[in-house]
């Protein structure tokens, strides 16, 4: 049955699914936005930054520590691929970005296998998070979703900060229109992508982190988030943070409401066996949907990025 | 000299040996799986056949036409189910689900295997009408968000095994041969194969295959010449569908089973893999890029369980030092689009 | 086709000559035991098919490398849970390498494709841990044993247990694909009471948010759910993250509560009950044995599939020393594999007429050792108990 109650409950639940991607996403579509890079191994990053902050949280006891730990490595992960790798396919084809990239998947899976073993980590919630907060009457919301929306637009007011305000966000922008004059200007561009890459690595790695108390921190976790943040940009246009964020709120919603009503509406329409079948397919293809019908209507997005 | 008279001028004469060796070594298959007492080898022919055939069909669009179908395992799973569903009917004796009448299949390759070839083609016109709206990177979003929603809907839809897939009982049938025998099999995949070539071949060099690659280059300027870009665009990506749907029948016929793990996305990606990997925008190319992934997964899985700890960077190498693919570095020069 | 026909016939005969020179293999003496496993290794799910792996090699080892007395060699390779490629590693065991038995699958539908081509090539399959329906049933199979469980063991007994707790408002749960839809079905078969709910999941599903609102919304005395690998990792999780955990118990089969996955979970997975067919603290001889040893050689606890890999060596064994070392009779071979005389950790164990196991069934609850969070039994659930299936076994 339907009640206010829960539809409340579903939208924070929504919320808290788009925020989560809305990490993934920013990151994503800065690199994809300036850079011209497709980075497949983005999800890669998302999967270092859950790994050492599990192994940092449990050692140390402190969540914080590792959530730090899991921006240094994450970061430190991306400007190493970036300075050895990457920085040579910015101005090769797509395609080249995305077979490198999946290279880079296979061996970043392989490796924290071997690093970790197979066998998924444990990470559990901080002491003063785990319980729930009961301001929906009858429906007590977890705490630590709490805490992820709040993280995640904090995240989001401070890159648009970034992005608007600062030297760095300035060259950002000018970037991704005017490369050369940018670095006509004296600018090292170089250096500006490096540390934007960094920046992008950073904030899958925050996802990771902010992740693995909720999910299984296990091999292959980043294959699974990637698909989902690519939709996201895509259907919030390349390149824009906004989009990003809106793109991420949009599939959040569609996805959570998607699964949270439809078994009942179908119920209505149909007789229980087949309802539950054509609920769950349609709610595992809803987000798919959303992306084919966003791109029939606008080709190139909803948002268009600061270059094109 | 002679020789250069047979093989043509030197500009093409890599081209040429390349491609007169590589039709040797698939020829000699069979010989050289007798020769080192390993009939296997023969069965891991077939299979790189058929990821060739797939791989040249999506190189077709891709290289070519500069559509990047991020779905083509959606193709490629249809074929399949198509030789699937209707052996299963066969088979069991019943009638085809989602079909008036009461047909109850059939295990001729004559039936099955063309009425792959046309759904998979029909799928293809309906994806790509709707996805060639967009290009660029939306355009691979977009085919793979279809190849999604097949994927899905064939994994929860139970009358034909859903995750599970489905268990073909009899191979297909082709009077006077038996595809159970491994070289049968082999050539037949062989011979079309290369008739997929031949055809492909024609294809690109005819003012259709011109309009094409125009179109890759330089999408604006064809429109503004007045060609009809979008049917050109759509009428490549149905033939390429037909063609991934004419594989995937190969393939359900080669591993006696279709499951939905066609329809993945991570499936169309390893088929794309093979169209970098091999050299695009050149047949001979994806051929390449099928064997060389297939048998380094062959090779490496078998030295170690941790294999793609060399595979993933191997992969990232190829990139960076040869960026024509392995065609472009064995005939050492661009592609025909270089 | 043309073409075809006449160069098989031509590049047949140029093989056969160039062949002739080369000499067919010599017989050799004693031969070794070939065995083909085929697990997952790498990429998703590769943790149980390396516990399959490494019970199955520690029963060899215990044997000293020889299972019956005769030198046994394993051919073990990753199918990377690919169908395709599963099916591909079968086909050159059988043809090239010639093995006689065939075993280690992990997943139902890779089991569903490879099983039959396995059988019909008149070799051996030993299932260490799939059991889908079809081969249980109709599809049976006078070469194929399994020495896991039929699918649907754990989740029936489930259904038994929940009932006779006298909780009469459950709500239910798996992915949507057939295993989920079966192992729903098990627990109905055994489960007498009113289905508050009935979910289906996105298969590799990450977030429950959505799916634990509208649970709690319908108030159920209890949750039974199926939800295997990583998927059940996230939802125990989240489950007691949304303090659901308090007043709606939890049930599931082991395969969500395994050593390597409760290390995973923590102190969220204690108190939900889940039914075996095994645990490390099964009294007997055999699995104390196992137990220590496994620990020993791994240093870690052994996993329910750890143990199946065990005792599919262990059967093996016992079949080959019934025969005297001599494979080369299928159907003597066959009946020493049907009388499974070999100690099985788990206890009493035969098989039924489908050649699948009749065993007991235990239901565990997770709680906190020291430590570390583990399983110990709370009772049993089912006497010598056998599939639904057998009956439509005509063997």
């Amino acid at each position: 049955m339907l009640t206010i109650e829960l539809f409340f409950e579903q939208s924070l639940n929504g919320l808290q699914q788009g925020v989560m991607l809305f990490l993934m996403a920013a990151g994503l579509t800065l690199v994809f936005g300036i850079m011209h890079l497709i980075n497949l191994a983005h999800g890669s990053l998302y999967m270092i930054g859950a790994y050492v902050a599990a192994s940092v949280t449990q050692a140390s006891d402190s969540f914080t520590l590792g959530i730090l730990a899991a921006l240094v490595a994450a970061g430190l992960t991306g400007m190493l691929l970036e300075f050895s790798a990457l920085r040579r396919l910015y101005n090769r084809d797509h395609l080249d970005q995305v077979l490198a990239t999946f290279g880079m998947i296979l061996f970043f899976n392989e490796l924290v296998k071997i690093l970790w073993g197979p066998q998924a980590l444990f990470l559990s919630t901080p002491e003063f998070l785990s319980g729930t907060l009961e301001f929906i009457p009858g429906a007590p919301y977890p705490s630590y979703r709490l805490f992820i929306i709040g993280a995640g637009l904090v995240v989001a007011l401070l890159l648009r900060h970034l992005i608007i305000h600062t030297r760095v966000g300035m060259l950002i922008r000018a970037g991704a229109t005017h490369r050369e004059m940018v670095g006509a200007l004296g600018v090292n561009i170089d250096e500006l992508y490096t540390i934007v890459f960094g920046l992008g690595a950073m904030l899958a790695g925050l996802a990771g982190a902010l992740a693995g108390p909720m999910l299984a921190v296990e091999v292959g976790m980043g294959e699974k988030i990637l698909i989902l943040t690519f939709v996201v940009i895509i259907i919030g246009g390349i390149g824009s943070v906004r989009g990003a964020l809106v793109g991420a709120l949009l599939v959040g919603m569609v996805d959570t409401y998607g699964r949270a009503f439809l078994p009942t509406i179908m119920r209505e329409l149909l007789d229980p066996a087949s309802a539950d079948t054509v609920a769950a397919s349609m709610s595992s293809v809803a987000i798919y949907v959303l992306m084919a019908v966003v791109l029939i209507w606008k080709p190139r997005g909803l948002f268009q990025a600061y270059g094109s | 000299m002679f020789l250069s008279k047979i093989i043509g001028s030197d500009a093409s004469f890599r081209t040429k040996i390349v491609t007169l060796l590589g039709l040797l070594i698939l020829f000699a298959v069979p010989l050289l799986a007798n020769l080192f007492n390993e009939p296997f080898l023969v069965d891991i022919a077939s299979r790189i056949l058929i990821y060739a055939l797939v791989a040249v069909s999506l190189d077709l669009i891709l290289g070519y036409g500069g559509m990047v179908s991020f779905g083509h395992g959606a193709f490629l799973g249809l074929g399949a189910y198509v030789v699937g569903i209707l052996t299963h009917h066969s088979y069991e004796g019943t009638a085809v689900a989602f079909l008036p009448g009461d047909w109850q299949g059939t295990t001729q390759a004559f039936v099955q295997w063309p009425l792959a070839m046309i759904l998979s083609g029909l799928l293809a016109l309906i994806i790509g009408a709707l996805s060639l709206r967009t290009s660029g990177v939306y355009f691979i979003m977009i085919t793979l968000a279809f190849a999604q929603m097949l994927y899905f809907f064939m994994i929860s839809i139970p009358t034909y095994g859903g995750e599970d897939g489905l268990n073909i009982w009899e191979r297909s049938e082709i009077p006077l041969l038996d595809l159970y025998d491994a070289k049968s099999f082999y050539f037949i995949c062989l011979v079309l194969l290369l008739l997929c070539l031949w055809c492909c071949s024609r294809i690109v060099k005819s003012r259709f295959g011109m309009v094409l690659r125009g179109c890759r280059q330089n999408e604006v300027r064809m429109k503004a010449l007045g060609y009809p870009v979008y049917r050109y665009k759509l009428m490549a990506f149905v033939l390429s569908g037909m063609i991934a749907g004419l594989a995937g029948a190969l393939l359900a016929n080669h591993t006696e089973f279709v499951g939905p793990g066609l329809m993945h996305w991570t499936r169309s990606g390893e088929i794309m893999i093979m169209v970098i990997l091999g050299g695009m925008g050149s047949l001979i190319g994806p051929v390449l890029g099928s064997a060389t992934l297939l048998m380094m997964e062959e090779v490496l899985a078998g030295l170690t369980e941790h294999w793609m700890i060399f595979l993933g960077p191997m992969l990232v190498l190829i990139v960076l030092f040869a960026r024509k693919g392995l065609y472009g570095l064995l005939i050492g020069k661009g592609t025909d689009n270089g | 086709m043309k073409k075809n026909k006449h160069l098989l016939p031509m590049l047949m005969a140029g093989a056969m000559a160039l062949s002739a020179g080369f000499a067919s293999p010599a017989l050799q003496a004693a031969e070794p035991v070939k065995i083909g496993m085929i697990t997952t290794l790498s990429g998703g799910g590769a943790s149980l098919g390396i516990d399959i792996r490494d019970g199955f090699m520690l029963g060899l080892k215990m044997k000293d490398g020889k299972l019956g007395g005769v030198e046994t060699q394993v051919i073990e390779v990753d199918d990377a849970r690919k169908v395709e490629n599963a099916k591909q590693i079968a086909t050159r065991m059988i043809k090239q390498d010639d093995v006689d038995i065939v075993t280690g699958i992990v997943w139902s539908n890779l089991a569903m494709a490879v099983v039959p081509s396995v059988t019909r090539a008149g070799k051996f399959y030993i299932s260490p841990n799939a059991g889908p329906s079809a081969l249980a049933g109709k599809k049976c199979h006078e070469n194929y044993f399994n020495v896991a469980w039929q699918n649907d063991n754990l989740h029936e007994a489930a259904g038994q247990y929940v009932t006779d707790k006298g909780l009469k408002n459950v709500y239910l749960m798996a992915p949507n694909y057939p295993a989920g839809k079966d192992a729903i079905a098990g627990f109905k078969r055994f489960y007498k009471g009113n289905v508050a709910g009935e979910v289906y999941t996105k298969l590799g599903q990450v977030d429950y948010a959505a799916e634990l609102a509208n649970l709690r919304a319908a108030k159920p005395d209890a949750v039974y759910f199926f939800l295997p690998g990583g998927m059940g990792i996230n939802f125990v999780k989240q489950y007691s993250q949304a303090g659901l955990s308090a007043d709606t118990p939890l049930f599931g089969p082991a395969f969500s509560f395994d050593e390597g996955i409760l290390k995973a979970v923590g102190d969220a997975a204690i108190g939900v009950y889940n039914t075996s067919q095994w645990n490390k603290d099964i009294d007997n001889a055999a699995n104390t044995s196992f137990v220590e040893a496994f620990k020993e050689a791994y240093g870690r606890n052994p996993s329910l599939y750890a143990s199946q890999g065990y005792d599919a060596a262990l059967l093996i064994d016992s079949a080959i020393t019934s025969v005297g070392g001599d494979l080369s009779d299928d159907d003597k071979f066959r009946d020493a594999l049907r009388k499974a005389e070999f100690d099985s950790v788990r206890g009493n164990f035969k098989f039924g007429s489908n050649q699948h196991p009749i065993q007991d069934i235990y239901v565990r609850v997770v709680h906190k050792d020291g430590d570390t969070v583990t399983n110990k039994i709370v009772s049993k659930v089912f006497t010598a108990h056998q599939d639904a299936y057998a009956t439509e076994c005509k063997l």
